[in-house]
């Protein structure tokens, strides 16, 4: 079958979108005999050895431990003994470990080798077609994710999917990225992944699996498929649902059940109850001038964030002060990326946000009533203005949390607004089989524990972590007969199926996937499974009665029925190339709302001094899929900057009633640890304990419990951090839950979060210039206003000169909302190490860039006297800003560096010289930016097989004791020069694009050659709203920021 | 003596104590020195601290193993705060290794009769010093195996030093200071090796004090020649004292780090380093003559004159902190003045306060005369002042780097074990070397002191 995979690869089509060229390095050839990397698979733990040994008989296995190790398996074993993703290294040795330690190298020390061990580099006898070694290649594929699927160009090197970049050509991404996908080519090469099949925790082939599964079709199909159960995420793969159906058939009684624990029963409910059936809503957020956001999180979750993005803040790119803006409002009870870089935004409890709809409708005409404060009414009544004097150019868009009440208002509101048609648009569903998943989900439950279940297939799910905590789902699953688990890793479900397969990343399998918009896209492999790992696909194919059927076969067949009058073989070609299917958008359908607010019952006003407890996907992890990626681990968190845990977010305000405290300790402090108090929760009958955490800007007596952390079996990086709030999530409150003040008690105890930047005043000075459009018309230079630019001459040394090119980069803070997803792509692209949250603690973590985030000045909406003790910690205005290196042309760095590690390039660039690096650490005193960051332990992983494959080739892999920093890429810069040289052309504007840049849903980052006054990035230091952080220094930094204007209602801003 | 010796609490008594004890000739002395090293049996109080010191070392020894197994990550450095303990330990061990020098080669040129007594062990003192100091910028370094690259080398890749970097010119400032100060510590030597080598009754000790002192006979040619050379490596050694800390306060004046980038620096390193060196002298001068009853060699006019130039240096230093704190708000830069306000009100004001009573206010009782002629409150004192001088070290460091220009990166520090098993280690270092020097070679120069004889018995005459 591997060698059919390889066909199948060199079938698929290299996308032809800008591909970067890259350099030969011998040493990392490895991606080349990548059919030989299921030798070094991992063995997740010592059951695969025990197994390994049991099936060795009698006297052999046990001769010596040498003969252990030469299994590949036990040396990586040895390894595990060292981190691999995170390098946590713990202080505290005390005696007996050091013992141990010296022992144990001792003893292995004829085993390990030296730290790089020699590797035979071995040439291509037949070279692959179109490949040129050290030349990357670029594929078209798709992510699927929850409702959508992301359209991904992935880089090839040498076989080995190294670093992803958005599609411009699919809807979902538009090049954009999120760090979500931005980060799922690690999941590819997580250590801790399941490699193979196993029954009751032991190794079993594939046939044997075969054989299992040909019985339980076989019996199932005597009962006519009752008690044959499937149980899958939201899919929106038309062939896995037309696979699906392929089993249902011959078993009709079979049922197949979908339980997303982060999904969106109340948009799919929500448009039912509007429309009386299920409908997808497609927002066009470029066509609308004034943006209402129910509680929704559009821009950064959720079907078509990416695309929606791009939309958005293309209506807030300034190129002078005539330009008009959008304006967006956020109704939210926690700050969201969204909310965050709203125009307006309004706190209020989520159980209020209902009542705030129905007044919306009240005052659009549709009826009914609600009822709120009167600063929310005053609110209300702004919003209500505005969005009826943009009829047609406006949107209001419903959170996915929210109520079916919220959703159907929603839509409602849109239909009286005059929207649907011009900014929205209603289409089938992109799901292939829409259904309320609560339902779906409580019905399986109820029949497992009837009894009525006796072979469940559980398809990338893993409801023993995530059901809700009152359907008790272990005790149930452990009803059942025979249950089949595929998942990536061996989680918390396979502990308690009987079949576990290890399941294909989608870099590794084909398939196909249906947009946000119901695009649909082919979801190409990019290498040949590294492990004994299936797809969904051959799972399935294994209960029907073409057990050898493959997803490859499937999804080729599926697209000749597409092809229509063109030639199929180029369709398919096409389809690949492109990494959409021509045409396969859903038009948009017309629906009658037949619903109206005023019928609604009354709404049930949440008792006074309760407190409200939401439970909310996290920004990184999800639902806890993603619990075992360290980068998504070690990412900030937008607006909490919080990395490796959750905690409970509470207001402000409950902090103070609560007399929650927390401080930055002395080791790290505002830059890394931050002590907090520990609370135990009882809501739901349950009680979870977890560290709290203040989160300014949200709405009182609200209390977020973040999902996806507390993983008991996520692996290495993911088990055992933050903790589990499924355990008090229950079926009736899946994300929200009232509950009395006494719900809350403090413990007593004390925990150290890991948190980026814990300061988050300006203390007055320019770093983050911002503005209203009203100040920008006024006053264009108001970014530069009490600038102080000293004069060139002002520098003890000599100009440089730069003849050639200057390199630059702009960055539009108006465009920029924090999301990080250029974070995780500089990550990638760079290889940079993930340090472990003990590290992160210590201040050392070593993104090249930091997202900063501000709170700015007091937000007072109203002027109303009675809103005076609305204080800037209640609702903050908060800005981002990305800070790489900023390169200055008159560097503190260089002049600094005792041996000449640091210099000027000719075009402008501060140039780290990794080989002449000694790791004084001058520069990164000296830097005022802060952008320097320096290996103070070898952070990187250089023993795990499986992530050498991860690494970037043209990036220096840093050893300890040297500086690092952000190059802007200077291996595409130099792609792109011995490109030109070839063709003896100067650089085109845009054929560099720099990692952060490409990821960039927003296009808030340009970068190109500031010395040609017609590229894009000339254009934009240009314009007025462009500044230098910390001018004043006479650095000259050739990172210069756009001033962020704001776009606020004068009906709301204070006179 | 004479009858009119005044009664012993009189007012100016250190002014008449003659800076040798009564009744010496040029054997006694020669006896009384020189036993120290060749007759007398070591004491087992020796032993005990000889075995305390060299216990510390080894902590020493274990930490460096340690920050070479796994690197400087052992510290509790980060970003922001990329300097910690190692460049504090690093600035104060090069101050302290000031008054060694200043006390041979200035106060010789200044023909201060007085230092005869304590020169040779302060020169000492200050070589201990700048080996200590010495190996803090070569450990601080991310990878220390390429320390060689701050040379300039013929490298073949024809790549020198960045010139422009203060650490470079930090290179050769302390390397000129160490080698300089180590030939003029031998060339004073050389008569009392001489000494040792005739008055050596076993053979082997005869061979080392012999190959030592240079075949030195004593011949009027060699005496004659003798104090040339010395007299000019004092000239040489006298710029050397001042450059060598201004170099060093370069490493930060040069930064544009608020708190680092300020002109007052040079002088008032300089004056904090001669501050801290006559405090280390006294704190090693105390026990030492205590303990070999060299009270008649070192009086208590040496101890009271050490007092007096701790108490001016103290006051340049107070004048430092307050002009560096006035310059900082006059200037009105918006981040010097936020500096002097993290000073008083941060989260590191304690170790601000700290340093002004170690530095400014105890040390204001050294106006007093009956404060200065108690040896123990002057023992105290010397420690308080080095304890004070080191804080001041980890406030410019440490604090200034906490919060600088970009408030999002802002940060603390906390050192680790490491960090302090480095400091007291390089303490227990630097005490095992004293050890060593006091058990092998003689503690007071036995030529000066036979050349003051001969002046004291003339002037008594």
């Amino acid at each position: 079958m591997d060698g059919m995979r390889e066909n199948e690869i060199i079938d698929g089509h290299t996308h032809d979108h800008d591909a970067h060229e890259g350099s030969l390095h011998a040493d990392d050839h490895s991606g080349s005999h990548q059919e030989d990397s299921a030798v070094h698979e991992h063995s997740l733990d010592l059951t695969v050895l025990r197994a390994k040994l049991r099936e060795k008989s009698g006297k052999q296995y046990w001769r010596t431990l040498e003969e252990l190790a030469d299994d590949p398996r036990f040396e990586d074993l040895l390894h595990r003994e060292f981190p691999r993703q995170a390098s946590e290294w713990d202080e505290t040795v005390d005696r007996r470990n050091f013992l141990k330690l010296a022992a144990a190298s001792l003893a292995f020390a004829g085993i390990s080798g030296c730290r790089q061990p020699d590797e035979l580099i071995v040439p291509y006898v037949k070279q692959p077609d179109g490949m040129i070694l050290g030349k990357p290649q670029f594929y078209a594929t798709a992510m699927p994710f929850g409702a959508d699927a992301v359209g991904l160009l992935v880089e090839s090197r040498e076989g080995r999917p190294t670093h992803i970049a958005g599609n411009p050509d699919h809807p979902s991404s538009l090049g954009g990225t999120d760090v979500i996908t931005q980060a799922s080519v690690l999941n590819l090469y997580d250590p801790d992944r399941s490699q193979t099949v196993s029954y009751l925790g032991e190794i079993r082939t594939w046939s044997d699996f075969l054989k299992a599964a040909e019985a339980r079709v076989a019996k199932a199909k005597t009962q006519g498929g009752a008690g044959f159960r499937i149980l899958t995420g939201t899919v929106t793969s038309p062939s896995l649902a037309a696979q699906i159906g392929n089993v249902l058939k011959q078993i009709p009684a079979a049922k197949w059940h979908q339980w997303e624990p982060a999904g969106s029963d109340g948009a799919r409910e929500g448009s039912k109850l509007a429309f009386g059936r299920y409908v997808n809503t497609v927002y066009r957020p470029d066509k609308a001038d004034v943006i209402l956001s129910l509680d929704s999180d559009f821009l950064a979750s959720g079907p078509g964030h990416i695309g929606y993005m791009n939309a958005f803040y293309r209506r807030r790119k300034l190129s002078g002060p005539s330009d008009t803006m959008n304006r967006l409002y956020v109704v939210e009870p926690t700050p969201s990326v969204t909310g965050s870089s709203a125009d307006h935004r309004l706190p209020l409890r989520s159980s209020e946000i209902e009542q705030f709809a129905r007044g919306l409708a009240a005052l659009v005409g549709l009826g009914g009533s609600g009822t709120l404060s009167p600063l929310a009414q005053k609110w209300l009544d702004a919003v209500a203005s505005d969005l009826t004097k943009h009829r047609g150019t406006s949107i209001v868009i419903a959170g996915e949390f929210q109520s079916p009440e919220v959703h159907a208002l929603a839509h409602a509101i849109n239909t009286a607004l005059g929207n649907v048609g011009t900014t929205l648009y209603y289409t089938e569903p992109v799901e292939a089989n829409p259904v309320n998943q609560l339902e779906s989900f409580t019905e399986l439950c109820a029949d497992m524990d009837a009894g009525k279940v006796d072979t469940l297939l559980i398809f990338g799910s893993n409801p023993v972590y995530d059901a809700p905590h009152n359907f008790d789902f272990t005790s149930k699953l452990k009803k059942v007969e025979s249950a089949v688990l595929l998942s990536s890793h061996f989680d918390e479900t396979a502990e308690y199926c009987q079949w576990h397969i290890a399941e294909s990343h989608f870099l590794e399998t084909w398939g196909d996937a249906r947009a946000f918009d119901g695009t649909v896209s082919v979801i190409q492999p990019l290498i040949a499974p590294l492990y004994h790992t299936h797809s969904a696909f051959e799972v399935l194919a294994a209960f029907t009665d073409k057990p050898g059927q493959t997803a490859y076969d499937l999804v080729r067949e599926r697209l000749k029925t597409l092809a229509g009058s063109t030639d199929p073989e180029k369709f398919w070609r096409k389809s690949l190339n492109d990494g959409v299917i021509a045409n396969s958008a859903y038009a948009p359908i017309s629906v009658a709302v037949k619903f109206s607010p005023a019928s609604l019952p009354p709404a049930k006003t949440p008792p006074a001094g309760q407190l409200e407890f939401l439970f909310r996907p996290d920004a990184n992890v999800h639902d806890g899929r993603y619990a075992n990626n360290g980068w998504l681990q070690e990412l900030a968190r937008p607006v909490t900057k919080l990395t490796w845990d959750n905690a409970a977010l509470v207001s402000p305000r409950l902090a103070e009633k609560l007399q929650l405290t927390q401080r930055a300790a002395a080791r790290g402090g505002e830059h890394g640890q931050i002590v907090t108090n520990v609370i135990d929760m009882s809501i739901s009958n349950s009680k979870v304990t977890a560290a709290a955490w203040i989160l300014p800007g949200q709405a009182d007596d609200v209390v977020v419990l973040p999902l996806g952390y507390g993983r008991k079996r996520a692996g290495f990086t993911g088990s055992n951090k933050g903790y589990s709030a499924y355990v008090v999530r229950t079926s009736t409150a899946l994300w929200s839950v009232m509950a009395g003040t006494d719900a809350i008690k403090k413990t007593g105890d004390e925990y150290p979060l890991a948190c980026t930047q814990y300061h988050f005043n300006m203390e007055g000075r320019k770093i983050l210039s911002t503005g209203t459009l009203a100040e920008y018309r006024k006053n264009p230079e108001f970014a530069k206003e009490g600038d102080e630019t000293p004069p060139k001459e002002m520098s003890l040394y000599k100009e440089f000169a730069y003849p050639g090119y200057a390199w630059g980069m702009a960055i539009d803070l108006n465009s920029c909302n924090g999301c990080n997803a250029c974070v995780i792509a500089c990550q990638s692209e760079n290889n940079i190490p993930v340090v472990g949250k003990d590290q992160v603690m210590r201040g050392r973590e070593m993104h090249w860039i930091r997202i900063d985030r501000y709170y700015a000045k007091l937000n007072t909406e109203t002027g109303d006297p009675g809103a005076t003790d609305y204080d800037a910690l209640d609702n903050p205005q908060t800005y981002f800003q990305p800070v790489p290196c900023q390169q200055c042309e008159n560097a503190p760095c260089e002049q600094v560096c005792p041996v000449g590690a640091t210099v000027h390039s000719a075009e402008g660039l501060n140039d780290m010289v990794y080989n002449r690096c000694v790791g004084t650490r001058y520069c990164s005193n000296n830097c005022p930016y802060k952008v320097r960051r320096f290996n103070f332990l070898r952070f990187q992983d250089w023993e795990t097989p499986s992530l050498k494959l991860l690494r970037n080739p043209e990036v220096t892999v840093r050893s300890r004791g040297v500086m690092e920093k952000c190059t802007y890429c200077v291996q595409r810069i130099n792609n792109a020069r011995i490109e030109a040289e070839k063709q003896n052309r100067p650089i085109k504007d845009g054929e560099i694009v720099t990692a952060c840049e490409s990821a960039c849903p927003a296009k808030a980052i340009v970068f190109g050659n500031a010395n040609d006054p017609s590229s894009r990035v000339a254009k934009l230091k240009a314009q007025t709203r462009n500044y230098p952080i910390l001018g004043e220094l006479n650095t000259r930094p050739r990172t210069t920021y756009l001033a962020a204007v704001r776009n606020p209602n004068p009906e709301l801003e204070k006179a | 003596m004479s009858a009119g010796e005044p009664p012993i609490n009189s007012p100016d008594i250190t002014r008449l104590t003659p800076v040798l004890g009564p009744g010496h000739t040029y054997a006694s002395v020669t006896d009384k020195i020189s036993a120290i090293v060749l007759t007398r049996p070591t004491s087992l109080g020796w032993y005990i601290g000889f075995l305390i010191a060299f216990s510390i070392f080894g902590v020493l020894n274990i930490a460096i193993g340690w920050l070479m197994i796994k690197g400087v990550g052992i510290w509790g450095i980060n970003i922001p705060i990329g300097w910690g303990f190692a460049i504090v330990n690093f600035v104060w061990w090069i101050g302290i290794g000031h008054a060694g020098t200043l006390i041979s080669a200035i106060l010789f040129l200044l023909n201060q009769k007085w230092r005869t007594s304590i020169n040779r062990f302060a020169e000492a003192m200050t070589l201990f010093a700048v080996a200590c100091a010495g190996l803090f910028p070569i450990l601080h370094m991310g990878r220390p195996w390429y320390a060689f690259w701050m040379f300039p080398y013929p490298s073949v890749m024809g790549i020198w030093p960045q010139f422009r970097s203060p650490l470079i010119w930090d290179v050769f400032a302390v390397s000129t200071y160490g080698t300089v100060s180590l030939l003029f510590w031998f060339v004073g030597l050389i008569p009392d090796l001489a000494t040792l080598r005739d008055r050596s009754t076993s053979k082997a000790k005869q061979i080392i004090y012999g190959m030592l002192a240079m075949g030195w006979r004593g011949s009027a040619r060699h005496w004659q020649r003798y104090q040339s050379a010395y007299l000019l490596l004092a000239g040489l050694a006298t710029p050397l004292v001042l450059s060598v800390h201004t170099v060093v306060s370069f490493d930060f004046a040069i930064a544009i780090v608020p708190g680092w980038h300020t002109t007052i620096f040079p002088p008032y390193f300089v004056a904090g380093a001669i501050y801290s060196g006559f405090a280390m002298v006294l704190s090693i001068a105390i026990p030492l003559r205590k303990a070999y009853g060299l009270e008649d060699f070192i009086t208590m006019r040496h101890l009271d004159n050490m007092a007096k130039v701790m108490l001016a240096t103290g006051l340049i230093v107070a004048y430092g902190y307050f002009f560096e704190f006035f310059m900082s708000l006059y200037s009105g830069n918006k981040f010097d003045v936020f500096l002097v306000q993290q000073r008083l009100h941060g989260p590191y004001s304690r170790f601000y306060f700290a340093l002004i009573l170690c530095n400014i206010l105890l040390p204001q009782l050294m106006w007093f005369h009956k404060m200065r002629t108690n040896v123990a409150v002057l023992f105290v004192m010397s420690i308080v002042v080095n304890v004070g001088m080191w804080l001041e070290r980890f406030v410019i460091v440490v604090i200034s780097l906490t919060r600088d220009f970009v408030p999002s990166a802002w940060g603390r520090y906390s050192p680790t074990v490491w960090d302090w098993a480095t400091l007291i280690g390089t303490l227990g270092m630097f005490v095992m070397l004293i050890f060593l020097f006091v058990r092998v070679l003689p503690a007071i120069s036995i030529a000066e002191m036979r050349e003051l004889v001969s002046e004291t018995s003339e002037e008594h005459k």
